[in-house]
């Protein structure tokens, strides 16, 4: 047997409310937030090969930060903003799925 | 005498053969909880009618030593037979030979019992259990598959084809099923993935089971490439026969008649809809009030369950069935049920099964997530889907039709044959809340006493659209019908549909761009 992921609920579609099942899908989806450039996030998943910014660094907008391996190759992560690098969050060496924080800028 | 000789000869050569992998590798099969290959086909087929060809073939890889191995009928076995007296070819992997491994010969004896079946206008069923291409071989191994995804989307529409997954089925090979019609897959035994734990863990860093990435619980309820899911293969195989029994050998022929039954009397079709039109209900539930014998074959029980769809039969008559389903989100439209009832209505239509829609939904899934998922480009699926189908076409609006749902749903508009509605029925572009929010939105913020006035409101536009007329006057919807009078109208429009004239409807093209 597969087992039921489903949750009894209220739906809201056009002001009416239905009761109704809610699926696991529906239940889990995960509220929607404005993309901070400040925070650079992993676009794939991949290994931290080499770090070229330390924190509290002064960087310029286009600027190599981080290489990150990912599928045989190097993609080179460029300084998304003007600002100073505030913190760190991986190290060399280390293997990150995709949507890790990886640098926060001020 | 020498003839009798040669088939003394020929006896024991069968016998080596038909080995497979050897004793040692068939207990290793049955330790993992499967069947061999030949059994498995044998439990699927009809006693007796099972033919295997190309039991003798041998690869023909010469490097890494592949020389010098002999492997019998090169890890899969082949074949036509009857299930229930009608024909089938059958392809079977043999795990205990090198791991099921596709290799060239491997690839050609595939091949060749899908082109066989082609060509007899059979179904063709392809039981998967397989360690992948056989990397010795190479890109030989890679051109087998190409063959088979070519010939699995040549024979799409034209025959039948069942994916029954009985061990790994990994990397490339998924593709395979993929582009088949029915995909059958087996607690704990199937396992289907692109790229498989071992590739996700040394790229990636993360950790998952095979049963959790890919696993037949995965395929049935998350990821929706499974049609049927049974907890083991004696079940999956009566799956696979009932499936059968209501589809046609190919698309030129129909589905076979059954002698006609009531449905069964424990469902009342009066009782199953509350009054109530916030209210859940099982739209299961009319479906067996309607149908043989109260007889319903789910097809994706387990996923994108706010749509319901599959097999029963009214008065001996395969139809196909496709409703929306009040009891999970409300019977929404949304990314995942465009999608499952799209591709289920192209098969009815493309093997001449007549198609029951049946229509209670609020419109479609509100949100951001389904914005960006894209529910424009699959609900457009569901729209082109009922527009191109030419098959008999009946549409019965229990409930609420709303909005662009409304249309959606095989509306009249989409070129529905017979459209009717129980007299409970609402047509509208919303529902009555939303719509006086909106038409007497001055009214209500004007009013001192607005929450009296929104329901005076709601109910004004309830008693001039909340029912079924406003369509019913404009021909819409061909006629308000009682429950009780459903099911012998639906077999007097599937009697008088037998000679539908679909010649000329389309203009001519070379294929149609379904927005997929």
């Amino acid at each position: 047997m597969i087992e039921s992921n489903q949750k009894t609920g209220i739906l809201n579609i056009d002001g009416t409310l239905y009761e109704t099942n809610l699926t696991k899908k529906y239940l889990e989806k995960k509220p929607w937030t404005e993309p901070d450039k400040r925070q650079y996030v992993s676009h794939i998943p991949g290994t931290v090969v080499q770090i070229m910014v330390k924190e509290g660094q002064q960087v310029k907008k286009g600027t190599p930060m981080i290489i990150l391996e990912a599928m045989k190759m190097n993609n080179i992560a460029l300084v998304p903003l003007d600002g100073t690098v505030k913190k760190i969050y991986v190290t060399e060496g280390q293997k990150i799925p995709k949507g890790t924080l990886m640098i926060e800028f001020e | 005498m020498a003839v009798k000789k040669k088939i003394l000869e020929l006896q024991k050569k069968r016998e080596e053969a038909l080995q497979g992998g050897g004793e040692k590798a068939i207990e290793k099969q049955h330790a993992m909880g499967k069947l061999t290959a030949r059994s498995r086909i044998l439990s699927l087929v009809d006693d007796n009618s099972f033919n295997e060809y190309d039991l003798f073939v041998q690869h023909d890889a010469r490097d890494f030593g592949m020389d010098k191995k002999v492997l019998h009928g090169d890890g899969v076995v082949i074949g036509t037979g009857t299930i229930e007296g009608d024909p089938i070819g059958i392809f079977a992997q043999d795990f205990t030979v090198a791991g099921g491994s596709l290799g060239s010969m491997h690839a050609k004896k595939i091949t060749k019992i899908m082109d066989h079946a082609l060509k007899l206008r059979m179904p063709l069923i392809g039981i998967n259990d397989s360690g992948g291409a056989r990397i010795q071989e190479g890109v030989n191994a890679l051109a087998g598959y190409g063959e088979i995804f070519y010939r699995n989307t040549i024979a799409s529409g034209v025959i039948p084809q069942l994916s029954v997954i009985l061990g790994p089925c990994a990397g490339g090979a998924v593709y395979s099923p993929a582009l088949t019609d029915f995909v059958f897959v087996v607690d704990k035994i199937s396992k289907m993935f692109i790229t498989g734990p071992e590739v996700i863990k040394t790229v990636l860093g993360e950790e998952i089971s095979a049963e959790d990435l890919g696993g037949a619980k995965v395929h049935s309820q998350i990821t929706g490439n499974a049609h049927f899911y049974a907890e083991s293969e004696e079940e999956c195989f009566e799956q696979i026969k009932k499936l059968l029994s209501f589809i046609p050998w190919s698309n030129t022929q129909q589905a076979k008649k059954y002698p006609p039954k009531s449905p069964r009397p424990e469902y009342n079709i009066d009782e199953i809809i509350p009054e109530d039109k916030t209210k859940p209900y099982d739209v299961r539930n009319v479906i067996k009030a309607i149908v043989d014998d109260s007889d319903f074959l789910e097809v994706q029980e387990y996923w994108a369950t706010n749509v319901v769809i599959g097999f029963a039969r009214i008065n001996g008559e395969t139809v196909g069935f496709v409703c929306n389903q009040p009891l999970v989100l409300a019977g929404v439209l949304d990314v995942d049920s465009s999608d499952k009832a799209a591709r289920f209505i192209r098969f009815c239509d493309a093997f001449n099964i007549p198609i029951v829609t049946l229509v209670d939904l609020p419109g479609y899934l509100p949100g951001i997530d389904q914005e960006h998922a894209g529910v424009i480009r699959h609900g457009a699926k569901l729209l082109y889907a009922y527009s191109e189908a030419t098959v008999p076409k009946i549409t019965l609006i229990l409930r609420k039709a709303y909005g662009g749902g409304y249309i959606a749903m095989s509306s009249r508009h989409l070129r529905a044959d017979f459209v009717f509605a129980w007299p409970d029925a609402e047509i509208a572009v919303m529902g009555p809340e939303g719509a006086a929010n909106i038409i007497f939105k001055k009214d209500i913020a004007a009013a001192p006493n607005p929450e009296e006035v929104r329901q005076q409101k709601i109910q004004e536009y309830k008693d001039k659209f909340a029912n079924p007329y406003v369509a019913a006057a404009k021909g819409y919807i061909d006629s308000v019908i009682t429950p009780q009078e459903t099911r012998n109208l639906m077999i007097h429009c599937l009697d008088i549909s037998v000679n539908k004239d679909i010649e000329n409807t389309v203009p001519y093209k070379k294929h149609g761009l379904p927005p997929f």
